[in-house]
């Protein structure tokens, strides 16, 4: 018991492995034989350009070109997706906002959907950005619900949209008259995109479930 | 631990086989100025980042001094560049003693500060130019853009994993020389503390980036936040009480079977406990089942070990008045225990669902990392710094408002963020709108910046004296001291 060997090997590689199989490698099978569980690669994600990149690209035709050579396509889509969770990362937005939803706390009625396996299992979720704190609000259900506008003002400005807003100003990423840079786009089409691989499995289950004519009604 | 024992440990310069100096001094000395350095860094972020929850942040608009980024190095310098460079400073002074061979080589030990060094700086720069890695806790840059091999900033990560090795090279070999004895407590804590430290942080940062996305890599890194708090700091932690603690009381360990349960217990249940920082989410419930009861299974581990301190503080109370490293240990001792109680509670769904996501769990944090973890350094340098720069401390009176500010300051922050994290958990469950739930946290972030501030300058108290001891002429005696803590 006092010995190294015993030491090493028992305490410091035994436990540590045994833990690691416990709390890794079991949730890891129990996640990857999950129905239906499979990984969404950056071309599978990217091949259609959400319509919230789309909108940009007209409501700022010559910045968004400047931006994006090329304009809209899929190639330049995944490059703002990419850029903009690079920044979410990288200012720490993860450490003030969550992306999960629990079934707990009222959270569907506040947020939405509780979180799924499924809807992390892709490019842009590795590594995950769940979050630990919560300092604004859940983040992973953004798919949808503000304009591209409302975005932009609160970027540059949260105090302007919501009046008590301690959230951090994000102006460097826009130009003076509110146009974005190319990290502005970025990050507004990452937040156009969190949660919308929810809302595709979700119609995508919907669909087969019709076809096959259960619950069809 | 003898008294022999006792008296030679303390007795210097001491001498190993070949006739060199057994403890290279001047890396102790030099980890713990660079310890001492991080902290008031990681501080002073922390405290900066406090002030944007206020309205105050100085630098608006300013995309390299963003709040986030400083929200970043304050953790990131916590723990690569204060516990690691305390630790290890401590590790250079102790394992030789209690195995009686010197480090590895005091040229690698040269060369592992200096590596070390520039990896915090290296990682701040990384953080400030918006490289971070999405790894909570192990923030500092993989050197890539997530998900390619596009090179994009020094490769931290990958010094890191060098420099581990290297302190562990560096610090196994007496170890592995000692094999044949028995080991002391402290020894059995350093030795598996410092394998664990390699295993988990090589899975924690390349499971989830690499390999894994979402759930799964979840798991990971939930493990790995969980191991890196249990199985490096924590076993440094308590190799570092079980050393000192009887040194300083000139006594043993009251028993020795808590002892090796407290090790084995920790050894075992610990790491299990990894998921309970993602409760109820798409993790598989049985995991986080499994890991609810472990983490529940470690309270009585602790409570072993806190037992087993305080019985061997009985008869010598008084040592808590006249001995100021006595103090912080055992005021340390104290909020490790209700941390640790307060963890058995709040690791259930009944309490998660409240708690979690709120600042109840920041002061959870700061109670275990800054009260216990930090007080224990502090209380080692407290001991250490004289008897490395071979002077007598600069102030007494200093020494007290450095124990006063930070025990009164860690007390309202955490009590602060507790009742906060209570506040909002609830409005949150009855669907209050958020600015609602920030307008009424807001009261609770001025006493945390207000309390972080007195830590701060309770800190700065520290450092000045350990600035103006090393630069003192007044001799250090060893005896004077030992009088001290005997005579009552
Ligand atoms: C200091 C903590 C903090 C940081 C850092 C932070 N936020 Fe926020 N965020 C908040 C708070 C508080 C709110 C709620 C008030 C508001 O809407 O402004 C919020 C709200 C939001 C919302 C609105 C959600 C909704 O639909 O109501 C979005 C979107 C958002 N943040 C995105 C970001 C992004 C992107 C970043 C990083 C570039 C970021 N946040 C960084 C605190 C933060
Ligand atoms: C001057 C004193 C300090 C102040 C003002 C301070 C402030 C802060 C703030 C504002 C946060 C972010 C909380 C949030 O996300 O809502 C934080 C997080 C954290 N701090 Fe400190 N801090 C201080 C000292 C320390 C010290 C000394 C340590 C460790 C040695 C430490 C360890 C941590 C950790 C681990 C977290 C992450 C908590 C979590 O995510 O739950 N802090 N601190």
């Amino acid at each position: 018991m006092e010995r190294f060997y015993t030491l090493a090997f028992v305490a410091g590689i035994g436990c540590f492995a045994v833990a690691f199989v416990l709390s890794f490698v079991f949730p890891w099978m129990t996640i990857d034989d999950y129905h239906g569980t499979q990984f969404v690669d950056w071309d599978q994600l990217a091949k259609t350009p959400s319509s919230s990149f789309i909108e940009l690209s007209e409501d700022f035709p010559d910045e968004f070109t400047a931006a994006f050579p090329g304009g809209v396509n899929s190639e330049n889509y995944k490059e703002a997706l990419r850029l903009g969770r690079d920044l979410y990362i990288g200012q720490a937005c993860w450490h003030c906002h969550s992306q999960y939803v629990r079934v707990v706390s009222n959270e569907m009625q506040r947020f939405g959907p509780p979180s799924n396996v499924q809807e992390y299992q892709n490019a842009l979720n590795q590594p995950h950005l769940w979050g630990t704190r919560r300092v604004g609000p859940d983040l992973s259900r953004e798919y949808g619900l503000r304009t591209n506008g409302w975005h932009i003002a609160h970027l540059i400005e949260p105090k302007d949209v919501v009046p008590y807003s301690i959230m951090p100003s994000y102006g460097f990423y826009f130009e003076e008259n509110g146009a974005p840079k190319k990290e502005g786009f970025a990050l507004v089409t990452y937040l156009q995109w969190i949660g919308s691989e929810y809302v595709r499995l979700d119609q995508e289950a919907k669909a087969k479930a019709s076809a096959s004519g259960e619950g069809g009604q | 631990m003898s008294s022999a024992m006792t008296a030679t440990m303390t007795a210097q310069p001491l001498v190993s086989t070949d006739g060199k100096p057994l403890v290279a001094y001047h890396l102790v000395r030099w980890h713990i100025a660079a310890a001492v350095i991080s902290l008031i860094i990681s501080m002073s972020a922390g405290f900066l980042y406090s002030l944007q929850f206020l309205g105050y942040f100085p630098f608006v608009n300013n995309e390299i001094l963003s709040p986030g980024h400083f929200r970043l190095i304050h953790t990131n310098m916590a723990a690569y560049g204060w516990l690691v460079n305390g630790f290890t400073a401590m590790c250079y002074y102790v394992i030789p003693r209690l195995t009686g061979y010197r480090v590895w080589s005091a040229k690698l030990g040269n060369l592992i500060f200096v590596v070390w060094q520039f990896i915090l700086l290296a990682t701040i720069g990384g953080l400030v130019m918006g490289k971070a890695q999405a790894i909570e806790w192990g923030e500092t840059p993989t050197g890539f853009r997530p998900g390619s091999f596009e090179m994009n900033w020094v490769p931290v990560d990958l010094l890191v994993a060098v420099g581990a090795v290297l302190v562990i090279a560096q610090l196994m070999v007496p170890i592995f020389k000692a094999r044949d004895q028995k080991f002391y407590v402290t020894l059995w804590y350093f030795t598996a503390g410092l394998i664990w430290l390699a295993l988990t942080y090589l899975m924690g940062n390349i499971i989830p980036e690499w390999v894994l996305p979402g759930a799964a890599g979840a798991a990971v890194t939930g493990l790995f936040i969980h191991d890196l708090v249990g199985l490096y700091v924590t076993p440094m932690g308590w190799g570092l009480m079980y050393f000192f603690v009887p040194l300083i009381l000139r006594k043993p360990i009251w028993s020795h079977s808590l002892s090796v349960i407290g090790f084995w217990a920790l050894a075992f249940f610990y790491p299990l406990g990894g998921v309970h920082h993602f409760l109820i989410s798409p993790i598989p419930d049985y995991v986080e089942f499994g890991a609810i009861t472990t983490t529940i299974a470690i309270e009585v581990v602790v409570t072993t070990v806190v037992v087993n301190f305080f019985m061997t503080l009985r008869g010598k109370w008084s040592a808590l008045r006249t001995n100021m490293a006595i103090r912080w240990f055992y005021a340390g001792a104290v909020m490790y225990f209700i941390t640790c109680l307060q963890c058995s509670f709040h690791v259930t769904w009944m309490f998660q669902k409240i708690i979690h996501f709120t600042d109840w769990v920041v002061g959870h944090a700061h109670m275990i990392m800054y009260g216990t973890f930090t007080f224990w350094i502090f209380g080692v340098i407290d001991w250490l710094w004289p008897r490395i720069v071979k002077r007598e401390w600069y102030s007494n009176r200093l020494r007290g408002w450095h124990f006063w500010l930070s025990t009164i300051g860690i007390v309202i922050m955490f009590t602060d963020l507790t009742i906060s994290g209570l506040i909002v958990g609830f409005m949150q469950r009855e669907l209050n709108p958020w600015s609602d739930m920030v307008m009424a946290s807001i009261p609770f972030w001025w006493v945390r910046t207000f309390s972080g501030g007195m830590m701060i300058t309770g800190l700065l108290c520290g450092a000045y004296n350990m600035w103006m001891t090393a630069r003192s002429d007044r001799e250090y005696v060893e005896d004077a001291h030992y009088i001290a803590v005997e005579a009552d």
